[in-house]
C-alpha cells in the first residue's frame, strides 16, 4: 500500500492524542505497529516546552507524521495551518480537516474541496477528512487528492461504520484511490469490518488512547486490521437471506418414517 | 511597541519578528509563525517588520488525532 508514492507496511494509522502519559503513547504506537501517526500544532509560550518535548518523543519513535488541521472551521484557517504544519514537521502531507458542525464535527465538504484545491496546487499532498459522499469524493480527486479519508462515524463517537452501504459504494467507485476510514471507530471489530470492505487502511485515536489498557488495545487493533485485510483478499461470502446447508444432504441415511 | 502574541499583550522593542521571537524565549525552538493571520516562514522572519498592534501566532508540535 502506498500514499503519494510512499510504501507502507502497516495499514493502521494512529493518532497521538488523549493518552494517559507520553510513555503509554510510545508503547501504544509500538504495539500498533503503525508507521504513520497523526500530529497537530497548537500555541506555545516562550516559557513552556510541551511541544518540544512531544516532538522529541515522536522523533525517537521513528514514525512518519501526518499533521492535521484539526479545529479549523474555515478555508483560510485550514490553509494557513497547513503551511505552518509543512514547515514545522517538514512534510508535504496534510490531513485536511475543515469542520462544518460542532456537535458532530462533520466536515464542511464545500470548504474542504476549496482548501484541498488550494493546497494541492501549492504542492501539498492532501489527505482529506471527508464524508462518504461520492460526489464530494469526485470533487476532491479533481482537486488533486490521491487519498480519501471518509469518516466511519463522528470523531471520538466509537460508533463504528455508520453507513456501510455508502462506504462500499465509495470503494467500488474509486478502486484505484487509497481509501482510509478515519474517525468513529470504537472497537477492533469496526476496524476489521472496514478492512473487509476493501478499505486500504484505518485511522483511529480515541479508541486506543482512552481504552483501559491502550497498549493492549493498540495490539488488538493491529490484529483486527490484519485479519480484516486477509479476509478481504480471501474473498468473503456475500450474505444471503435463506439458509444453505453446509453439510451435504446427498447420501444422508434415510431414517425417517 | 505593543503586539499580541497568542492573544497575550506584549511590549517589545524589536523591529522584526525574528528578534521579537528571540527576546520572548522562542530562539532555537521548533515553532511556526503567522502574523495577522498570514503564515510567515522561518526564513522570512528576519525580514518581517512588526508594527504596533500586530497579532502574532506561535505554534509548536502537539498531540493530534
Amino acid at each position: 500500500m502506498s500514499f503519494y508514492g510512499v510504501e507502507l507496511g502497516s495499514r493502521l494509522l494512529l493518532g497521538t492524542s488523549r493518552y494517559p502519559s507520553p510513555a503509554v503513547l510510545g508503547e501504544a504506537i509500538k504495539a500498533s505497529k503503525a508507521e504513520v501517526v497523526t500530529v497537530s500544532l497548537r500555541r506555545e509560550s516562550g516559557s513552556e516546552r510541551a511541544g518540544q518535548t512531544f516532538w522529541s518523543l515522536v522523533r525517537a519513535l521513528g514514525v512518519r507524521v501526518l499533521p492535521n488541521t484539526a479545529g479549523c472551521h474555515s478555508v483560510k484557517e485550514a490553509v494557513t495551518t497547513a503551511h505552518m504544519a509543512r514547515e514545522l514537521f517538514d512534510t508535504t502531507w496534510i490531513k485536511l480537516e475543515v469542520i462544518g458542525e460542532s456537535d458532530t464535527l462533520q466536515p464542511d465538504v464545500f470548504g474542504l474541496v476549496e482548501a484541498a484545491r488550494i493546497l494541492s496546487e501549492d504542492g501539498f499532498e492532501v489527505f482529506p477528512y471527508t464524508t462518504e459522499d461520492l460526489v464530494v469524493a469526485d470533487r476532491l480527486v479533481e482537486a488533486g487528492c490521491r487519498v480519501l479519508m471518509p469518516w466511519g462515524a463522528p470523531i471520538g463517537s466509537a460508533r463504528g461504520l455508520n453507513n456501510v452501504y455508502g462506504l462500499k459504494s465509495l470503494r467500488a467507485h474509486f478502486p484505484d484511490i487509497p481509501l482510509v476510514v478515519d474517525a468513529g471507530l470504537g472497537v477492533p471489530s469496526h476496524a476489521a469490518a472496514a478492512m473487509e470492505l476493501g478499505y486500504d487502511a484505518v485511522l483511529l485515536n480515541t479508541a486506543v488512547a482512552e481504552a483501559g489498557d491502550p497498549v493492549a488495545m493498540a495490539r488488538a487493533f493491529a490484529l483486527a486490521v490484519e485479519a480484516g485485510r486477509t479476509a478481504y483478499l480471501a474473498q468473503p461470502l456475500e450474505p444471503r437471506d435463506m439458509a444453505a446447508p453446509s453439510t451435504p444432504v446427498i447420501g444422508k441415511a434415510a431414517l425417517g418414517d | 511597541m505593543r503586539i499580541f502574541v497568542n492573544d497575550e499583550v506584549r511590549e517589545v522593542d524589536a523591529g522584526t519578528l525574528a528578534v521579537a521571537l528571540d527576546a520572548m524565549g522562542f530562539g532555537g525552538r521548533k515553532i511556526a509563525t503567522a502574523v495577522n493571520g498570514r503564515f510567515v516562514a522561518a526564513t522570512a522572519r528576519p525580514g518581517t517588520k512588526l508594527a504596533d498592534g500586530d497579532r502574532i501566532e506561535v505554534v509548536a508540535p502537539m498531540q493530534g488525532g
